[in-house]
């Protein structure tokens, strides 16, 4: 697709898209959000991006096969769930760490959780820009 | 390739240095063991359904896993010459290892589902190896068969475990040979025997599941040797045996193991004579122990079970020295045709005596360890509960077919007749490769000599295992004075020196006669066919690759399901209390119903896609309207992506007109159904009182257990996050196989088509 409106917008909408998708990702466990919708909004971004730039230029862009980040991002889903194993307990048993925390404040939480539902963003954002980008390409 | 060999060098060694220390760990049980003593490890594997992971070292599972490690360690050794430079050779070591810890596991496991899994490992392995040379379609081919029908036979077995399981309330194998009496009176009995039997049989090669050990030997020889000889064949004994003292003694066991022991004996060592491939001969005598050792597991006399535990060590030993001879024959001469080959005595001395020694063992000569064990087995075939004369002639014929064997395959080649044209210049092998059948051939030799040390490490502890008494061992002895199994051992040499004379003969004669008899082999391939057309046949039927087709079976099926539910189990409906919806429900309502009209009257596919992307984006409001924020976020990006996915797709498709025809009104119906059972069964579901346990579970549990306030996420990451694991999971596989699929119909250029 050959617009000019379309190019122009979407330098700025992609990038809007994607910061929006991560601050969705993580706000996720308090306000609605979260790994799956985060990579669905992000996916969106890069799809507007190859309706209008092309998939060449939206694949330079990604710079990592979707594909592959797919896979690391249910790599990262697994590790998270192993990691409790260290400390004893069951499989995909959240640990918590809070930095800094004191009595009142309770500090920055760093959670296998967390990590869990980056490793979600990860694989719906791959996969769907596996899927759309070889469909794009195919026609 | 320099480098290629020293890597060679590292990785090889260190199996070898591995399995030597495994067979050093089992020796130091040695003391305990020959006292009578089992030694019991278990520890917790999947609790709730009553899985340990429990290891029981007793005399049999002690004789069997110092014939593993020993064996695999001489067998690493080996291989190291054998397959140097390969360029597969770290993954063979790989393989084989893995092998020889899951042939470990089998022998050790005192839990029926961890044996289980162990046996298939070994089936896996196995498949593996034998299929190593897969560039090779009679490599491919025999790897298959022997997978399928051992892994058949396995599910068999499985289902015989679980009954048994279920029958006595353990899988603990100690546990239920306590059982015995109670076991065999239940009525259960015969069907828990005849399934695990089929496992036993299939994995033992015995008649008429033997037709995939020879076609094995495709495999590189130190797997014949290794796997299929003197351990994974052994697999179905080990575990005949091992549940000889629950099983035994009734006239199912005695009758079924006897018959299919004599008759496997017998057609095998038959069979043998007609090979000219040494490796194929050997297949087949190795075909003739197994049903030897099933024969004598049928029985419940001393004799017969130290016969079994005898001869089982004494196989294994020249067995696996005997195809490591012949290997070392195809590495040297470069063919293992017995016609062509002679007169290697020469130029392969050492080879030649690890072969003579290995061999008489085999034929039964005095001193050799071979003579005690077919003293025993003709003592053990005498004192058999069923038919003694049938059985002991069967074993007659069967030891004299095999003497004529052994001079067949390791006296005719070094010995006999001169060198003719060989594809290769003979010579004597690296010392790596000799090594093993030396010490084998030389351990049976020692053993022969001294049998009662073997007799009190292993033989009366294996024994024990069985009838549950040391004492009932018999003595291993070369001089038992002159009784039966004497004579018969005379006649055995007689008609072995005959069969051997007249091999070539006999061997014509066989041909003939083999031709015009069924193949087995080809029998299975006419199954695998009939299999195949089958499929072929049904998938036909099911799988148009028309999209319509599918859509509308799929919904066709939905819906005579559902009306049949709604039909035999009629549910009370009440309506809900107050219909008062607001303005915006009434709105967006009309919105959805508006969509769909549209899609189904629109020709053209764009406005079909746009219009139930509306249906799609009401459906988000209602989410919205009851307060599902996530639930509605997600819809409405899927909404999108899903009309600008099928909306690249839709370019190339023609108008909707050419295809729908005169389908609609049938559509229609099928619409109209479905739509009217679902809103049925939801307005039930509704009529139910609503359980809110779980709802009010969460409630309370998000905030101070998981540090979440959003609900839904907290159960999607953290409560039910193994679960979201799997549906990534599902995820990633379904955009890979549609990546792929895109893939593959996209144009190949000529060159990359090649590399195929």
């Amino acid at each position: 697709m050959n617009s000019v409106i379309l190019i122009a917008g979407t330098r700025y909408l992609a990038g809007l898209l994607l910061i929006f998708s991560i601050y969705m990702l993580l706000r996720g466990h308090n306000e609605p959000g979260g790994g799956f919708i985060g990579g669905l909004i992000g996916s969106t971004g890069f799809v507007l991006f190859a309706i209008a730039c092309g998939t060449a230029d939206a694949r330079r862009a990604l710079r990592i096969a979707p594909q592959t980040l797919a896979m690391a991002g249910l790599g990262i889903a697994l590790l998270a769930g192993l990691i409790s194993v260290i400390f004893g307990d069951p499989f995909f048993t959240g640990q918590w760490l809070f930095l800094g925390a004191s009595d009142s404040e309770k500090g920055l939480p760093i959670s296998t959780v967390l990590a869990f539902d980056i490793g979600v963003y990860l694989v719906v954002f791959g996969s769907v820009l596996t899927l759309v980008f070889a469909m794009e390409e195919e026609i | 390739m320099t480098v290629m060999k020293s890597r060679n060098d590292a990785f090889g060694l260190l199996p070898v240095g591995l399995a030597l220390l495994l067979f050093v760990w089992f020796l130091t049980f040695l003391p305990e063991v020959s006292d009578g003593k089992a030694i019991r490890y278990a520890m917790d594997w999947i609790p709730s359904l009553g899985i340990t992971l429990s290891f029981l070292i007793d005399g049999l599972s002690l004789t069997f896993a110092l014939l593993i490690t020993g064996i695999g360690s001489l067998v690493f050794l080996y291989s190291n010459s054998y397959l140097s430079g390969h360029e597969h050779f770290v993954r063979f070591m790989l393989f084989l290892f893995s092998f020889m810890l899951s042939m470990l596991g089998v022998v050790l496991a005192d839990n029926l589902i961890a044996l289980f899994v162990f046996w298939e490992l070994t089936t896996i392995t196995s498949y593996l190896l034998i299929g190593f040379g897969h560039e090779n379609e009679t490599g491919r081919r025999s790897a298959l068969q022997a997978l399928l029908v051992t892994g058949a036979g396995a599910l068999a077995m499985l289902a015989g475990f679980i009954l048994l399981g279920m029958t006595f309330g353990s899988f603990e194998l100690s546990e239920i040979l306590l059982k015995s009496e109670e076991l065999k009176v239940h009525s259960l009995y015969s069907v828990i025997l005849i399934l695990i039997l089929a496992g036993t049989f299939t994995k033992s090669a015995q008649f008429p599941f033997h037709f995939w050990l020879p076609n094995a030997m495709a495999a590189p020889t130190p797997v014949s040797s290794f796997l299929h000889s003197a351990t994974m064949v052994k697999a179905g004994i080990y575990l005949m045996a091992r549940l000889h003292p629950a099983f035994s003694g009734t006239n199912l066991w005695l009758w079924t193991l006897t018959i299919f022991g004599v008759v496997t004996a017998v057609i095998a060592s038959i069979l043998a004579l007609r090979q000219t491939d040494l490796k194929q001969a050997l297949a087949y005598t190795t075909l003739m122990a197994l049903g030897t050792l099933t024969l004598f597991l049928g029985q419940e006399s001393g004799y017969a079970v130290t016969a079994f535990a005898t001869f089982l060590i004494v196989h294994s030993l020249y067995k696996a020295a005997l195809f490591l001879v012949v290997g070392c024959i195809d590495h040297a001469a470069g063919t293992r045709d017995a016609n062509i080959l002679g007169g290697l005595g020469r130029v392969m001395p050492f080879t030649a005596v690890a072969a003579g020694l290995a061999a008489m063992s085999m034929a039964g000569f005095p001193p050799f360890l071979g003579f005690i064990g077919k003293e025993l087995k003709y003592a053990g075939a005498l004192g058999v509960a069923s038919e003694p004369i049938f059985v002991s002639g069967a074993v007659l014929i069967a030891n004299s077919l095999m003497f004529a064997v052994a001079g067949v395959v390791a006296f005719r080649p070094f010995w006999m007749s001169e060198r003719s044209n060989l594809p290769r210049e003979p010579h004597e092998v690296s010392a790596p490769m000799l090594a093993g059948p030396i010490i084998l051939a030389i351990l049976g030799t020692f053993f022969g000599i001294y049998p009662d040390i073997l007799q009190r490490a292993l033989v009366a502890p294996t024994v024990a295992s069985l009838l549950g008494n040391i004492e009932d061992s018999k003595d291993l002895k070369l001089w038992a004075g002159v009784n039966v199994p004497l004579l018969l051992s005379v006649m055995t040499v007689f008609l072995g020196l005959l069969f051997y004379w007249q091999h070539r003969r006999l061997r014509n004669i066989l041909i003939v006669v083999i031709g015009r008899a069924p193949s087995f082999d080809r029998g299975w391939d006419r199954i695998l066919d009939g299999l195949k057309g089958f499929a072929a046949w049904q998938t036909q039927i099911l799988q148009s690759g028309s999209l319509y087709h599918y859509m509308f079976v799929t919904f066709a099926t939905m819906l005579l399901s559902l009306s049949v539910a709604i039909f035999l189990k009629p549910m009370e409906i009440t309506l809900p209390d107050h219909w008062v919806i607001s303005w915006q429900g009434i709105a967006l309502i009309l919105l959805i119903i508006g969509g769909t009209l549209i899609t189904t009257v629109t020709a053209s596919r764009i406005t079909a896609m746009a219009s139930l992307g509306v249906v799609g984006i009401g459906v988000a409001m209602i989410f919205i309207g009851f307060s599902a924020p996530d639930v509605a976020i997600t819809q409405l990006l899927v909404e999108t992506l899903v009309v600008v996915l099928v909306a690249v797709a839709l370019l190339r498709l023609p108008t909707l007109e050419s295809e729908v025809g005169n389908r609609r009104p049938i559509d229609a119906v099928l619409a109209f159904g479905v739509g009217l059972t679902v809103t049925v069964i939801l307005l039930s579901v509704l009529s139910q009182p609503l359980d809110l346990r779980l709802t009010e579970f969460f409630e309370i549990t998000s905030w101070p257990e998981a540090y979440g306030r959003n609900i839904v996420n907290v159960i999607l990451v953290d409560f039910r996050a193994l679960d979201t694991f799997g549906e990534i999971a599902v995820v990633v596989v379904a955009a890979l196989s549609s990546y792929a699929l895109l893939r593959t119909t996209h144009p190949v250029s000529s060159d990359q088509g090649e590399q195929r």
